[in-house]
């Protein structure tokens, strides 16, 4: 099909200087987005309210969606166990005996560790969480990994908290807006989050990759001691993440660390959790009858 | 043509109807900003995996119907993606007034339009968005690697003209004539 010929504007005086302002206009565009985005990566907090706004207006049709969302998971995951009922109920028992006599180790242990801490005379951090709430939309388009939880500063929410799920660590409260707040997922690029081996506490860094992975990065370097299945807790050094959050699994080995993957998937994850912000305990005082025994 | 409707379905005459004017003109304004919308919505990705909708259906609409959506309208909608995109602000603004100009010159110098020229010239134009989408989160603070993009231009290229259909399903609909006339 040739062009529409209207294209060309004749002599007609008033069909040139429309078609002259209209291409005026967006060049203007162009350059009113560059400066938006001059404005942006120089201050990229400037237009949080905004985008809290827009956030905070779409949330109810978000909530909707997300609602849909984990409709339409259950009903896969009804029939998809519907076929694999027998082998999961047999497996399930044998895992259910062995989980009954790890409870009561685990509650023996907990015991133990509830009476060394009071003779340390170590208080327990405030682990009440602040809010449930759903995980409510998500930049799926971008290369940039947060997403929208449908809980703002109506439940207390505020900027820094961290947010995890029952399975592990999801990310942490960007910005918050009155019944949503924007969450940057440990899977970006730009999370940085310090870790250490759940195991042993080999210490080390595990940043976002931006493509659902995670790279964890040893501090000390040399010898590589991860393998496969490893599991990476935060430590909570810095302050921001409660220690001993659990966050990721070893699936590769490299050179200098590993590649994981997130252990609470946030597309699996229905209702998560906001914290409070973790602060590390004060450093003791001291001792100063003793110099030298430091 | 494949992403026309036949023409004479357009405007079937209907005795004493015609189309509403509002309907008519806000439509492709409310389907491109859906789109901005509808990535977010439909799953909590973990990696870039979905289609800039938004963006695919301001292409669309400017292929399909040259003219409708005015060469700034990458202004006010761009302003609107940005708002839930999770790119810096400004980049569609920027981006969609460029690929407003960028898709004018082009057609000027076509000849003729097909199927396949239309798609080709859609597929360098999300090409190019993506990666410097890419490049501007990159600047403003991110380290994403170029691989992982991968798979978003794959989904975004075959997903065009399941878009472009999408729009012109929506322009059959935005001139059907229902309103009575007095």
């Amino acid at each position: 099909m040739a062009p529409p010929a209207n294209r060309r504007s004749g002599f007609s005086r008033r069909a040139q200087y429309t078609t002259f302002f209209s291409y005026a206009a967006g060049v203007i565009g162009a350059v009113v987005g560059l400066i938006l985005l001059v404005v942006a990566i120089v201050s990229p907090g400037t237009f949080a309210g905004l985008r809290g706004a827009a956030a905070d207006v779409t949330e109810p049709a978000a909530q909707t969606t997300a609602g849909a969302r984990a409709t339409g998971k259950d009903f896969i995951g009804t029939i998809s166990g519907f076929f694999k009922t027998g082998s999961e109920h047999a497996r399930l028992k044998r895992e259910l005996a062995e989980a009954k006599v790890r409870l009561v180790e685990a509650q023996a242990t907990k015991d133990e560790n509830r009476r060394l801490k009071k003779l340390l005379d170590l208080r327990e951090g405030d682990a009440q969480p602040v809010a449930f709430a759903r995980l409510v939309g998500s930049t799926g388009a971008s290369s940039r990994r947060f997403a929208t939880l449908g809980a703002g500063a109506d439940r207390g929410v505020i900027k820094g908290m961290p947010v995890r799920s029952s399975m592990g660590l999801v990310g942490r409260v960007l910005e918050v807006g009155a019944s949503s707040s924007r969450v940057l997922l440990i899977t970006d690029t730009e999370s940085l989050v310090p870790v250490r081996r759940a195991r042993d506490g080999i210490a080390a860094f595990a940043q976002g990759q931006g493509d659902g992975t995670i790279r964890i990065r040893l501090v000390n370097l040399g010898l590589n001691p991860l393998l496969r299945g490893d599991v990476m807790v935060t430590t909570g050094s810095g302050g921001l993440y409660r220690p001993g959050t659990p966050m990721a699994v070893v699936t590769d080995l490299l050179r200098d660390g590993a590649i994981a993957r997130v252990l609470s998937n946030p597309s699996d994850t229905d209702y998560v959790i906001v914290e409070r912000a973790w602060a590390p305990p004060p450093p003791p005082p001291p001792a100063d009858t003793q110099p030298g025994n430091r | 043509m494949a992403l026309l409707p036949r023409p004479d379905s357009v405007a079937r005459p209907r005795i004493n109807r015609q189309p509403s004017a509002v309907v008519a003109r806000s439509l492709p304004w409310l389907t491109v900003m859906l789109g901005s919308m509808a990535p977010g919505w439909l799953l909590i990705a973990s990696a870039p995996v979905l289609p800039p909708l938004g963006f695919l259906a301001f292409v669309a609409w400017r292929q399909l119907r040259p003219g409708l959506l005015p060469v700034w309208a990458g202004l006010p909608l761009g302003l609107f993606d940005d708002l839930f995109s999770g790119q810096p602000f400004g980049t569609a603004v920027m981006l969609w007034s460029i690929a407003a100009i960028v898709l004018d010159v082009i057609e000027a110098r076509l000849p003729w339009r097909n199927f396949l020229t239309e798609w080709l010239v859609a597929i360098g134009l999300i090409i190019a968005y993506i990666a410097l989408c890419l490049g501007i989160s990159n600047i403003a603070g991110a380290s994403a690697p170029l691989r992982i993009i991968g798979p978003q231009l794959v989904i975004s290229v075959f997903s065009y003209p399941l878009v472009g259909r999408f729009v012109a399903l929506v322009d059959r609909f935005r001139l059907t004539p229902f309103v009575l006339i007095r």
